[in-house]
Parts: C-alpha cells; structure tokens; sequence
C-alpha cells in the first residue's frame, strides 16, 4: 500500500477496510450502500477482476461509477451478463457466491442482522424496508461479511427482529434449522474495529483487528454485548493517500455515503 | 410430508393452481389481437377494487410509474400489493388504497427509509403485512409461472423473516432433512414497464429483465407500458429478444419516459432532481397532499405530466443515458 493519510472520516476506513477483503477472482454479492462504495473502490485498487454480483441481475459490472439502486444501470455497465432476480439467487442457492456484504441496522453476538423492524413487529417504533435479498446473502453466501456503524444502538444482545440469519443461537443452529452447510458470517466490518467470530468453537464475535487509534475499551463501551477478546489484537493500517484520494475524487465525488 | 413450522403470516392470496389453468384456458385469448389502448382504458378495464397487483422492476428502475399514475388518479379501493421498490408503491399507499402488502424490500436505497411506509406501518394505516425475502419472493413467482402450488428454498430458514412470512418448514422426504416450501403467487394484475412491444403484447426488454419474465408468467393480468410500438416485424426478426410473449398480455400501452423519475436503461437516465422532490414531499402528510396535487391529480394523464416536466429535461435525461451503454 502507498503512503498512509491521517486525515479521514471513520466511514471512509471502514469503506477500505472492507475493500481489503475483497478477494480478486471470487463472486461477491454486493448490497445496496456502503458495500458499493467498497466494492468500487476494491475493483479500482485491489481486485480488478472481483465479480460484482448484484440480486437483480447485474454480473461482473465494471463499477466505473457509484450505483444508487441494486437494479440501476451501473450494476450490469460493461458486464459479463444481464440476467434476472430469479438467475441470481439460483446461483446463490446453488453455491456460487463466495462473499456476501451487506448492512443492517442492528446485530447481535452471532452476526444475526435485523433491518425489518426497531419495537415491536406489531407496533415498531421504526418501521426499516425488510429484507430484500438480505436474508438470502445471509443464507446462501460461503461466506457473509457485515458493515456497519458501531454503537450499542446497533451492536445489541438480541435483535429487535432476526431478518438475516448468522450463527443464529451457536455452534450447528444454522445446519438444524436447515441452511446449508459451511455457511456464516466472516467479519463485521464497523467504523471503530473489525470484528470476527470465534467460528470453531462458540461462533460469538470476537474483536479481530481495531481501527488506528481507537482502543479495545472503546469497542467494548460501544457494544452492547460481551465480546470475546484475544490477548494480542492488531491494528489495521491508516486509509491511504490512493485510497482517499479514489473514494473521494472518483467513487463518491458528490458525498453521497462519505 | 411432515410440516415442521409454520409462518403466522397470512396467505394473502392463497394459491389454486387449477383455477390458474382454467383461467388461462378461458381468459387468455391465443389470437393476435390489438391491445394497445390508452392508460385510463387499461386501468379502469383491469385494476379493479380488491385486485393483487404488482410493479416491476425496482422503484427507480424501469418502473410503470405513469400506469401507476393512472392507478392513483382513479382510484381503485382495498388493493393489496407485492412491495419491492418504493417510488412506485409510495404513490399507490399514499394515494390511500393499499390494504395489504406483502413486504419485500421498501426502501429509497440511497434516500433511506420511506416516509410514507413509515408512516402507513407505524401508525397502523396499513394492518396486514407479511414478509418475504427477495429469493422466496421470486420463486414464489416462479412456481406460479411453473403451475406449481409452491416450490422448496433454502432461505427464510432460521430467522423472523420466516416466523412472520406465510411460508413452511418441512422435513423433505428424499433425504429427511428440513426445507422451506413458499406458495404460488398468483398476481390479479401485473404493470410492467419495457422498452418495446408490438400492439399484441409481444416485448422487448434491455439490460437486466429483474423479476419481470416471472411477473408476466406468474399474473391473471399483465398490462404493459412501452416506451416504443414497434411493428411485428421487428418482434419477428429476432425472436430471441421476446421476454414476455403476447398471450400473456392484456393491454399494451405507449408511454415515452414511463418510468419517469426512474431511468429506463440506454433509454434514459435517473431524474435525480425529481427523485429528491419526491423524497422531500413525502417528509410529511401535507407536503404529499401537494406533490399528489400537482404531479397525479393535477394532470389528466402521461402526456401532460410529461408537458410539466418538459422537454429539454426529458432530452437531457436522454444524453445522460448514452454514457450507460
């Protein structure tokens, strides 16, 4: 990576953050927001040949400019293919997607995202758009990552709604109720750490990288649930100068997200 | 085969597949017949009170928003609605007329949260809502368009979304282990923009198809808007282009910029200007009332909403396209 930046916003890191995991020649199903952001910026820097799947049928888009909608022109600009809804989530279902990332307004200890309902179902106090192809990334994708901002509004014990499926209740609750096998989130990419899950054992989540700057006690002030912590926990790197620089000149020059 | 769990969503509309065939059989003419009438026509003969409709394809991508125009204007009462999108669904809700939604993804993406669905869930306007996700949503569509009462997937499973879907879990009785069956959407009428269609039904769509070669199939009704009539000819000189073919269409209806404020891809582009007044007016109750007034009920039909938005805008919107190729 190129020479280091000091001047950034938490969302940008969390934007290359996630762009880093991008993995170049893999299937990454790309949900509405953020994920576009880091994507784009993947794509531009890191994986040129990351094939960006969008639910509605775009395939391996070159994300020369920023999506506003899954379905919109620039998911399937200079694509491999043009397909349908139906096409995509049969690919899906049938093993195909490596990575899923996606958002949610609130997730628990087991990567379980909710963005149907804050409240009560009958009574919310904010109704949120439901799953769209959520659930299905969760449910089908080898492996799910999830961006989000971090607090303990968001970063909660239990789901106010179970939209999305992560490790569910633990260790085998996935394969019981049926999903297919070797499927789960990875990481929880927020804007103060990556987390990840202890995937071998409790299948809780765990603090797997923190942000430059911020400490463990902050995450664990911010999360509204007992995090497993390792004894060593490494620090990510700073944005840098090209990584800003795109996102900001080339990805989003109008500010939409950053 | 053993049933496992039970969503307690309601069955909207419960599926009768023979009922399917049979209204195929006696209400779908096989004849070329011309079906090109006007918006008010297509609306008042095939949207009536109660109708299940849908819109394809997402809000501010290739939407029938000047059907869906016709639909607010007059008025049809108690419609229950498959809702994935938003701009297309927050005129039909806020225009008062939706009883039931089946809830699939309704949002503005990168507006955020609806305002008028907010509103309409959180203070119990709208009581019967169930919930689907995109896959189960499509596939119901698909066993329809199969023939099928359901059809077996592997999502839902595990979560809320399914507790409050009308979907089931059972043990499948190849290999014993659990899957989700979701039922057969029949829809009373799909509006389904595309890009062309000759005046028997047969169209073209470019770019991605999204949900609407199962839309089609999976409908009692279809009524098309088509930016472009095209002559048979063209239908017949590559037939390969044909997404939906005519038997399944009731009405076919011009409509130039019918997506407008969404894009049609190569077409044109997103009217980003008219997509923010949109969000903004639907902040509040009032501000609705007056963007209603002015954009739905204030112009006769497609033409003069066309003739307010005016034509060195459209013409814009149409250069801003080409870049999409």
């Amino acid at each position: 990576m190129s020479e280091p930046n000091k001047d950034y916003s938490a969302t940008e890191l969390m934007i290359c953050v996630a762009a880093r995991l991008m993995q170049d020649g893999t299937t990454a199903f790309i949900g509405t927001g953020i994920p576009m952001l880091a994507a784009a910026l993947a794509q531009k820097l890191y994986t040129p040949n990351l094939i960006a799947v969008f639910e509605f049928g775009g395939t391996g888009a070159l994300l020369d400019e920023l999506p506003l909608a899954v379905s919109e022109a620039r998911t399937f600009h200079r694509a491999i293919a043009a397909s349908g809804l139906s096409d995509i989530m049969e690919i899906a279902q049938r093993g195909f997607i490596d990575y899923g990332f996606i958002g949610g307004a609130q997730i628990d200890p087991y990567g379980n995202l909710n963005s149907t309902v804050i409240g009560s179902y009958d009574s919310p106090t904010t109704r949120l758009p439901g799953s769209g192809g959520a659930n299905d990334v969760g449910s089908f994708s080898w492996h799910t990552i999830a961006i989000m901002r971090h607090d303990r509004r968001r970063f909660v014990p239990r789901c106010d709604f179970l939209t999305t499926p992560g490790y569910l209740t633990g260790p085998g609750a996935r394969e019981d109720a049926g999903l297919p096998a070797g499927t789960g989130p990875l990481y929880v990419v927020t804007t103060l750490a990556r987390l990840g899950f202890d995937r071998a054992a409790s299948c809780r989540m765990t603090i797997d990288a923190l942000f430059p700057g911020v400490t463990k006690q902050e995450v664990i002030d911010n999360t509204g649930f007992e995090l497993l912590i390792p004894d060593h926990v490494p620090t990510l790197d700073l944005p840098t100068v090209e990584e800003l620089r795109v996102l900001r000149d080339e990805i989003d020059p109008h500010r939409l997200y950053i | 085969m053993n049933v496992l769990d039970t969503g307690h969503g309601e069955l909207i509309q419960p599926p009768d597949m023979d009922a399917f065939r049979e209204w195929n059989r006696t209400h779908k003419s096989r004849k070329l017949e011309d079906k090109l009438m006007d918006e008010h026509e297509a609306i008042a003969r095939f949207v009536t009170d109660g109708s299940y409709i849908g819109t394809e394809l997402y809000g501010t991508v290739r939407a029938p928003m000047s059907l869906v125009r016709e639909v607010v204007r007059q008025k049809p009462k108690n419609l229950r609605l498959a809702a994935q999108g938003a701009l297309d669904l927050d005129l039909l809700l806020a225009g008062g007329q939706i009883d039931a939604i089946e809830i699939v993804y309704y949002g503005l993406e990168v507006y955020g949260v609806s305002h008028i669905f907010r509103r309409a869930v959180e203070s119990g306007q709208v009581k019967r809502c169930v919930e689907w996700s995109n896959a189960s949503f499509t596939w119901r569509l698909k066993a329809a368009a199969m023939g099928v009462p359901f059809l077996p997937v592997r999502s839902l499973l595990g979560t809320d979304t399914f507790k409050y879907s009308a979907a089931k879990v059972v043990e499948d009785p190849f290999t014993g282990s659990k899957v989700c069956l979701v039922p057969a959407l029949v829809l009373d009428v799909s509006l389904i923009h595309v890009h062309r269609a000759d005046r028997y039904g047969n169209a073209q769509i470019e770019g991605i198809n999204g949900l609407a070669y199962d839309y089609a199939r999976a409908s009692k009704r279809v009524i098309l808007s088509a930016e472009e009539i095209i002559d048979t000819d063209e239908i017949r000189r590559h037939p390969d282009r044909t997404v939906i073919p005519y038997y399944l269409v009731d009405a076919v209806v011009h409509a130039p910029y019918g997506s407008h404020p969404g894009e049609t891809v190569y077409s044109y582009a997103r009217d980003e200007e008219a997509i923010r007044e949109w969000v903004n007016a639907a902040q509040t109750p009032e501000s609705t009332a007056a963007y209603l007034d002015s954009y739905v009920y204030g112009v006769p039909d497609h033409a003069a909403y066309l003739e307010r938005i005016g034509s060195a805008r459209l013409d814009d919107l149409r250069r801003k396209a080409e870049a999409h190729r």
